[in-house]
């Protein structure tokens, strides 16, 4: 029954290509993404089958994961790095993809540039070899990551073999508190089902406070579905949807755009959607978010403090927990606000979008970055770095002593010249806290981008509800 | 791909649940552009130290586990990144067979495109067998994909099971790719009928 189908099995059955839809499918690709650092061998690989890129028209790569911020007419350091960029070039030319370098003014990360050029759309199928793709997701796509093999596979195919995977629906109601972002939402979801609690399936976002999230904050907490493990996570397009496509580059106009987005929305869930499993969260039981550990998992509210070892659930629990803090250089039951940092790193394909920097602008504006710590905001694109720009956040952001830089990838891991040193602590607004993440023997908590902030001016963690806000507006402090 | 049907080897363990893949193979070996020589990196940080020199706390570093071909690891192993980096690592340090009580997604796929056979056991079945080769004596394992078993010398036996579109590539050594392109008819039909109003890449990007 049509009320009855999800959005993942009407995009699963708009995509079938061959095979047995119940057991394993050949699954029609949309829109495969391809960056530098997963790409290489997947080229070679089809050279030396002597196969070629089947529809570079729906393709398109991206320099995104080690090139440098500094200015971009400074070369980028090291010899390898320079290597991985050049063989991108040269697979693009020679395949006809079209490529963002870095010296293109769309240049950025690939998750924040495909929906910004409006490339993502509702009821498509989208890949890429990172697995933060499931970002694309917040339109209402089916949209995962894959490994190198499959990237060649898709190039050569345009399909990728599939399971058809049980669905969970993640159903989220109620007001989020002030202060309290969609990136609060994400970790308070982690928190509740754990770094492998979405194992296996797709998860749908669902709920009165997912409809009110902004496309930007759909990304976010779309984005993080991979750190709870789940294939993929998406949220039923519907009218937000649509007005964030109007408009961008990529997407029809005048009359085709009206049937196109027709189209979209009737890839929604239907009202009586069966799911496999559902869960419940509370919104308004939310808080920022602060995690102490090396899984994106271990956090607690910032008014609280790192658990004791006794208080958790089993030995297992405790032995990660164990191990965890003693990589973290921090003892159970220590306050979080009683932590100090070293580095602040705004930016990513979970919190580098625009609506992100005016959040952290917010509270940047009028302050100063505590003497301790050194403090970067990374736009998560080109488009992203020059809308900030006309709003003036460049500057409020330098005056207030933080490094205003060139798109990329940058400390979300670390492959470009940004990095910790062993020891450094950072609060960072990027969706991985695993040992050695943003540099060998580097300390990551991950936060929102307005807890960030405060803490850059702070030199520690702050609660950033109880900062007066300041002149931006509070607007930019809320959701 | 090669084609895998049972695998007799010593057993190495590493009891940690949510091994991600930026331990398996850190991003400084990402920069590489072929897919060789990544065994020597497998769990940098955690083998080696800021010298170069072997941690002998860690696990796989224990002489016992030299020559390793099968990994019993813990739950969820493989999550995180989806660097299949991560996969040749394990492979080119020697690894056949991964054996835990869950995989990461992402991993799994990964692993079964390059012949490294992911094996999930219940949690009580790896906590066994973890305690027979946390012996470190020497302990062995046979993986029999075709029977879908795993069994030792003392009369240990646990069954498996393996999805069947990835027990028979193995089996027969088939190329998942090969299969898709033998569906051009298909794919060919599938583009015919795809909505004009998708969009494409084909845009001077402005
Ligand atoms: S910003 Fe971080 S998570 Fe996102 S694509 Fe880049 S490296 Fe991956």
């Amino acid at each position: 029954m049509e009320a009855q189908r999800t959005a993942y099995h009407k995009i699963w059955e708009a995509h079938h290509v061959a095979g047995d839809p119940r057991q394993r499918m050949l699954m029609y690709v949309d829109l495969h993404l391809v960056h530098e650092v997963t790409s290489p061998q997947a080229f070679s690989g089809l050279r030396a089958a002597g196969r070629r890129v089947r529809r570079p028209d729906l393709t398109l790569a991206v320099m995104d994961h080690l090139v440098p911020t500094w200015e971009r007419t400074r070369e980028t350091p090291d010899p390898v790095g320079r290597e991985q960029l050049r063989q991108l070039s040269e697979n693009c030319a020679a395949a006809g993809i079209p490529l963002l370098d870095l010296y293109h003014r769309r240049q950025g990360i690939v998750h924040v540039v495909g929906p910004e050029l409006g490339l993502t759309q509702p009821g498509m199928t989208v890949v890429c070899g990172d697995s933060h793709t499931s970002t694309h997701g917040a339109f209402g796509a089916l949209a995962f990551g894959i490994g190198t093999t499959e990237v060649e596979q898709v190039l050569a195919s345009q399909c990728l073999w599939q399971a058809p995977a049980p669905t969970l629906e993640v159903r989220v109601e109620g007001q989020l508190g002030q202060g309290v972002t969609a990136k609060d939402l994400a970790l308070g979801i982690i928190r509740e089902i754990g770094v492998a609690g979405g194992q296996g399936s797709i998860v749908e976002y669902s709920g009165d406070t997912v409809r009110g999230l902004s496309m930007e904050g759909r990304m976010t907490v779309c984005n993080m579905t991979i750190e709870a493990g789940a294939r993929a996570g998406l949220i039923s397009p519907d009218q937000t949807t649509v007005a964030y496509l109007e408009g961008r580059p990529a997407v029809p106009r005048g009359h085709e755009f009206a049937v196109a987005a027709e189209r979209w929305l009737s890839f929604a869930s239907g009202p009586e959607a069966v799911f496999d499993r559902r869960v419940h969260i509370d919104a308004t039981q939310l808080a920022p978010f602060v995690t102490w550990g090396t899984n994106p998992s271990m956090s607690v509210p910032v008014g609280a403090r790192i658990p004791e070892l006794a208080e958790l659930p089993s030995e297992s629990a405790r032995e990660a927990a164990r191990r965890a803090l003693d990589y973290m250089g921090l003892e159970e039951g220590t306050a979080i606000e009683d932590i100090p940092l070293d580095r602040v790193f705004i930016g990513s394909c979970t919190n580098g979008r625009l609506e992100d920097l005016r959040a952290a602008a917010a509270v940047a504006a009028g302050r100063r970055v505590s003497p301790r710590v050194r403090a970067m905001v990374v736009p998560g694109s080109g488009a992203v770095k020059r809308a900030a720009e006309e709003e003036g956040l460049d500057r409020i952001f330098r005056e207030a002593g933080f490094e205003w830089l060139e798109a990329g990838c940058s400390m979300c891991l670390g492959m470009n010249p940004d990095i910790l040193s062993p020891g450094e602590r950072c609060a960072s607004t990027s969706n991985r806290n695993f040992e050695g993440r943003q540099g060998a023997g580097g300390r990551t908590h991950l936060v929102s981008p307005a807890m960030a902030a405060a803490a850059a001016v702070l030199g520690h963690f702050a609660d950033v509800r109880q900062l007066e806000p300041a002149d931006l507006g509070s607007a930019a402090l809320g959701r | 791909m090669e084609a895998f049907s049972e695998v007799e080897g010593l057993v190495a363990t590493l009891p940690r649940d949510d091994v991600d893949t930026d331990q398996i193979i850190p991003k400084q070996f990402l920069k590489r552009t072929g897919r060789d020589g990544y065994g020597e990196a497998c769990f940098f940080d955690w083998r080696y130290d800021a010298d170069g020199h072997e941690r002998p706390e860690f696990e796989l570093n224990h002489p016992a586990y030299r020559g390793a071909e099968i990994l019993l690891a813990g739950r969820n192993f493989g999550c995180g990144s989806s660097r299949e980096h991560a996969v040749w690592a394990l492979s080119q340090m020697g690894f056949r067979v991964v054996v835990a009580p869950t995989f990461a997604d992402i991993f799994r796929t990964n692993a079964l495109q390059n012949g490294l056979l992911p094996v999930a056991l219940d949690d009580p079945t790896c906590a066994d067998l973890q305690q027979r080769a946390g012996r470190r004596d020497g302990y062995r394992l046979t993986v029999d994909l075709r029977a879908q078993e795993v069994r030792d010398r003392e009369g240990r036996r646990a069954a498996f099971h393996l999805d069947p579109f990835w027990r028979e590539c193995l089996l027969a050594g088939l190329d998942p790719l090969g299969m898709a392109l033998r569906e051009e008819v298909a794919i060919s039909g599938f583009e015919r009928a795809r909505s004009p109003l998708l969009p494409t890449t084909r845009h001077r990007w402005e």
